[in-house]
């Protein structure tokens, strides 16, 4: 479905009618649950620090063979739904056990929105990117989400071992809406790299994107 | 009226001084302050003879609180007097102590390291008519007034390889180094080749540096003052300060404050007070050899005079320096032992002193400065003492050492030189062979069915390591219950029943290869051969010799939890075999930390090593660093001890470094760091300081993995990572296949 104001609403509707994400916290494997360390309404962080080196909150402990485990908040949100039958039994792996809601912030939203209103090209491959020369140098005149590219033209370049593979575009003309990797930066296989859509469909993509930013501040 | 202006700016700045080391609210210090900035607002409505006369009776108030102060002075207000910016700074030093100088690697922030200077000087002494111009090389920390970028003299690890290759350079010139030590501490980064690393290799360096060094101390931060610390004199201002730790940071760790709470300022004075960190205290406990007097309130970087007496204290701490290694000298020494000099300095020299040496009183100089070292802080074990049972000891050592230089030296060296030469002529005369026999082989090859056989067989490899009959279990495996890997999440590790990991898998964890920490007592049983194991010097113990309230608890407390006198186990042992000197520092008691007990246990094993020949292993369980208990005592062990490994390196043993669990710090900065074989078994954790440390002073978080194993490895500062169940093997390998030519088994 082409976007146009109505799919845009609706997307901020869906948004705006339940803006959470609700995890929910499983056994991850079989055990005694001892004790739970929160309650329900209970604030909860997620990991936190420049390289999550700081753990979640703890949740409950799950108890086997004498080793007692102190589960962790994997998301940051409110407690809700403890299944308070649990406590002292044995469980079996994956049994739910709580749910941690999630409220969605700003940059979260958009990635969402991004994701499914954005042809996503990715990576093939794990290695090194780079945008195709004539197409960086287009962007930096004219700047992200006003460069068309059509049919079998070059989007980025996959270098590896020396070893440097075209990315061609397929599908109709399209304007790249965002750039997801830096110069020469390393992209997991499957990682997004370019962010494309249709020239008509640009100027609701920014708008939706403009709508987000006043709704949900950052 | 200019005249009275600059009185008043120079009466304000004294009163900010006042204020900066004893507080603001200190015996009025503010009201005489207010009355001078009152003064200073209305100063050209006030007639020259009133302004005159009032600013006389504000510094006559001034004095009465100045002489107040001095009168009172507490170790953490000599601190302040140390960290302030108005004291004087190395490169006040090198404008007014020097006649010239050139700065070597840099100037300003244009350089390799702001932190550090060094330079190229004259310096001059008047000996009747004659002016004698000496060079030296000048090496320091740069603190700056207030320059940003010089970091307050905490030198980087690129900063003290600087130093050290201006040390290079004085040493190929022959010309004496001065050292000026002005750092809180070493900048605590593991950047290339990380901050412990070069700091062990300056020390390693500085014992056998082959010229004249002295050093002065204003501010001696622990271990980056030990970067350009091991000298042969050691002076220290009299308003400086020489610790093992900031008491800021020392009393962060008694007061087991948080991370970013600031501790009381009452520990931080008991702590200051506890650590014995003056000038007059680190003189009676022998850590520096004189002081230099500064004004009561400590010298500024306008006091003249200070830097007049600073320059005849260098000349004559030199010129004492060169004339040890002299054999005619007697006068000379005397003319610098003069008690009245000391007092008053006069502006002439008595006498003149070539400061370059031949190459005899070069190694006079080396043994003299290893002396030095290796007396320090025995006095606090009463190791000085002649006793009975020292002359015992000394004739056995003797006795060892004759036994083992002619069992190993004089007859080896014999029965070497024999074999060289059999192989020398066997190999000529299997190539004299070779060319006759040669064509007589190939026609044999061409008519015989079947090819020779080749007779290769590897010369000079020893016979495969024998299993241990049995393995030592920890008794950590008695429980029935199962523990979980911490990279359980990251690699998927399946919980380990405790009876396996600590029995069959030797605390390893079979999926990651994550090693758990296990009790010292494991190595001792499962890495060197059974009964072998024969400890010395347990009797050594570690004290309180600076007398820190509540400190003797914690030793006793200790002492009962391990039933050991001190955190290092030395022993004989073998592997496969070939008998070896093993210092083993240990977590149980004080976190492996080293004070005097460790530092003198850590000498006599390397010594007795030295003697016998034998190779000589450092195995660290954990080490915390230095004992911050036992102050400046415990800092000195990294050059005592690192003299020690060089002499023992020197002599051509195998000095090996095994890591394990944590090892932070000064061993690590010195005695430990500077081995060329150093090896960590899986799961260690190896650097300087810990990240809070590091967090506190550098303003930047650190990866979780910053001080593990594998980057340590990365940026060479070991030379590999052993599996703990490979050890035993390992170690065996290393004692074949390493070291240097004087082992008893070579």
């Amino acid at each position: 479905m082409a976007l146009d104001n109505r799919k845009i609403n609706l997307l901020l509707q869906k948004f705006r009618a339940n803006p959470y994400r609700i995890f929910v916290v499983v056994t991850p494997h079989t055990g005694y649950l001892r004790e739970f360390l929160v309650k329900e309404g209970d604030e909860v962080r997620g990991p936190a620090g420049k390289w999550l080196e700081k753990p979640g909150s703890p949740l409950f402990v799950l108890e086997r063979e004498r080793n007692p485990k102190v589960i962790r908040a994997k998301a940051g949100g409110l407690v809700s739904k403890i299944n308070q039958e649990l406590l002292g039994r044995f469980v079996e792996a994956f049994e739910p056990v709580l749910e941690i809601k999630h409220t969605l912030t700003q940059k979260e939203i958009i990635a969402e929105l991004l994701r499914e209103t954005l042809h996503i090209v990715t990576a093939p491959e794990k290695a090194r990117y780079f945008l195709s020369p004539e197409l960086a140098k287009k962007i930096e005149k004219e700047g992200e989400g006003r460069v068309l590219v059509k049919p079998g033209e070059e989007l980025a370049i996959m270098s590896f071992m020396k070893r440097e593979t075209p990315i061609l575009h397929e599908g109709p003309p399209m304007v790249v809406f965002r750039v997801f990797f830096s110069r020469g930066q390393m992209v997991e296989q499957g990682g997004p790299l370019l962010g494309l859509c249709l020239e008509e469909e640009r100027p609701y993509v920014e708008k939706l994107i403009s709508r987000v930013k006043e709704e949900w501040p950052a | 009226m200019r005249e009275l202006q600059r009185y008043l700016h120079e009466l304000i700045d004294r009163v900010i001084y006042l204020q900066d080391i004893k507080g603001e609210g200190w015996q009025g210090c503010a009201y005489l302050l207010e009355d001078l900035e009152r003064l200073k607002e209305r100063f050209y409505q006030v007639s020259e003879k009133e302004c005159q006369h009032l600013l006389e009776s504000y510094e006559t108030r001034l004095k009465i609180l100045e002489d107040r102060a001095a009168r009172e002075l507490t170790p953490y207000e000599i601190v302040k007097i140390t960290r302030n910016p108005q004291r004087f700074t190395l490169l006040d030093i090198l404008e007014n102590v020097y006649d010239s100088y050139t700065e070597l690697g840099g100037e300003g922030d244009i350089n390799v390291d702001p932190a550090i200077v060094c330079a190229r000087a004259m310096i001059s002494r008047r000996v009747g008519d004659k002016v004698y111009l000496h060079q030296v090389i000048v090496i320091g920390h740069e603190k700056g007034h207030g320059e940003e970028f010089r970091n307050g003299g905490s030198a980087k690890p690129w900063g003290n390889e600087k130093a050290l290759r201006y040390m290079r350079v004085a040493e190929t010139e022959g010309i004496p180094i001065h050292f000026y030590i002005f750092t809180p501490g070493a900048y605590p980064i593991e950047d290339y080749p990380g901050a412990a690393q070069q700091i062990a290799r300056n020390l390693y360096f500085m014992s056998k540096l082959r010229v004249p060094t002295v050093a002065f101390i204003s501010e001696g931060g622990s271990g980056g003052a030990e970067a350009i610390g091991l000298a042969d004199i050691r002076l220290m201002a009299s308003r400086g300060y020489y610790s093992v730790i900031s008491p800021e940071g020392a009393a962060a760790i008694e007061g087991k404050i948080k991370e970013g709470e600031r501790p009381p300022r009452e520990l931080i004075e008991f702590c200051a007070r506890q650590l014995k960190i003056t000038a007059e205290d680190n003189l009676r406990l022998g850590t520096i050899d004189r002081i230099v007097p500064e004004p009561p309130l400590g010298a500024r970087r306008n006091d003249y005079q200070f830097f007049k007496r600073l320059r005849y204290e260098m000349i004559r701490a030199t010129d004492e320096v060169v004339l040890r290694t002299k054999s005619l000298k007697a006068f000379r020494s005397y003319a610098l032992r003069r008690k009245k000099e000391e007092e008053n300095p006069p502006e002439e020299f008595d006498i003149h002193v070539r400061w370059d040496l031949s190459e005899v009183e070069v190694e006079k100089l080396l043994d003299l400065r290893s002396k030095k070292y290796r007396q320090m802080t025995r006095h606090i074990l009463g190791l000085n003492k002649c006793s009975f049972k020292g002359y015992v000891e000394k004739t056995q050592d003797v006795g060892l050492r004759i036994y083992h230089d002619l069992r190993y030296g004089i007859l080896k060296q014999g029965q070497k030189m024999f074999q060289r030469v059999m192989e020398e002529l066997s190999g000529e005369g299997v190539a004299f062979l070779k060319q006759l026999t040669e064509p007589l082989k190939t026609a044999y090859d061409l008519l015989a069915s079947k090819p020779r056989k080749p007779r290769a067989r590897v010369v000079g490899l020893e016979e495969a390591l024998v299993d241990l009959p049995e393995l030592y279990v920890s008794p950590l495996a008695l429980e029935d219950r199962t523990v979980t890997c911490p990279n359980a999440e990251v690699h998927g590790c399946l919980d380990i029943w405790v009876p396996d990991l600590y029995g069959e898998f030797c605390g390893v964890c079979p999926n990651c290869g994550y090693h758990f920490p296990l009790e010292y007592q494991w190595y001792l049983n499962n890495i060197f051969d059974a009964k072998s194991v024969k400890e010395f010097n347990a009797e050594i113990a570690s004290g309180n010799p600076l007398g820190f309230e509540g400190y003797d608890k914690k030793l006793a407390l200790a002492q009962k939890k391990t039933g050991r006198n001190s955190a290092i186990i030395t022993f004989q042992a073998r592997i496969g075999g070939i008998s070896l000197i093993v210092a083993m520092l240990i977590a149980d008691f004080r976190q492996g930390t080293v004070g005097v007990a460790e530092g003198e246990k850590f000498i006599q094993a390397c010594d007795r090593a030295r003697i016998t020949k034998r190779p000589f292993l450092a195995f660290v369980h954990t080490t915390g660093g230095i004992r911050i208990h036992e102050g400046t005592l415990g800092v000195v062990q990294m050059p005592r001890c690192t003299m020690a490994v060089r002499e023992y390196i020197d002599a051509g043993g195998l000095y090996i470094v095994v890591y394990d669990n944590n090892s932070y710090a000064g061993p690590v900065a010195s005695f430990l760091g500077c081995s060329p074989y150093q090896f960590a078994i899986r799961s260690t954790r190896i650097g300087f300081a810990g990240p809070r440390v590091i967090r506190e002073t550098t303003g930047e978080d650190i990866p979780p993995d910053y001080h593990s194993a594998e980057n340590a490895l990365r940026r060479g500062h070991i030379q590999g990572i052993w599996n703990r169940r490979e050890l035993r093997k390992k170690l065996y390998e290393a004692l074949l296949t390493m070291g240097g030519k004087n082992l008893y088994y070579k």
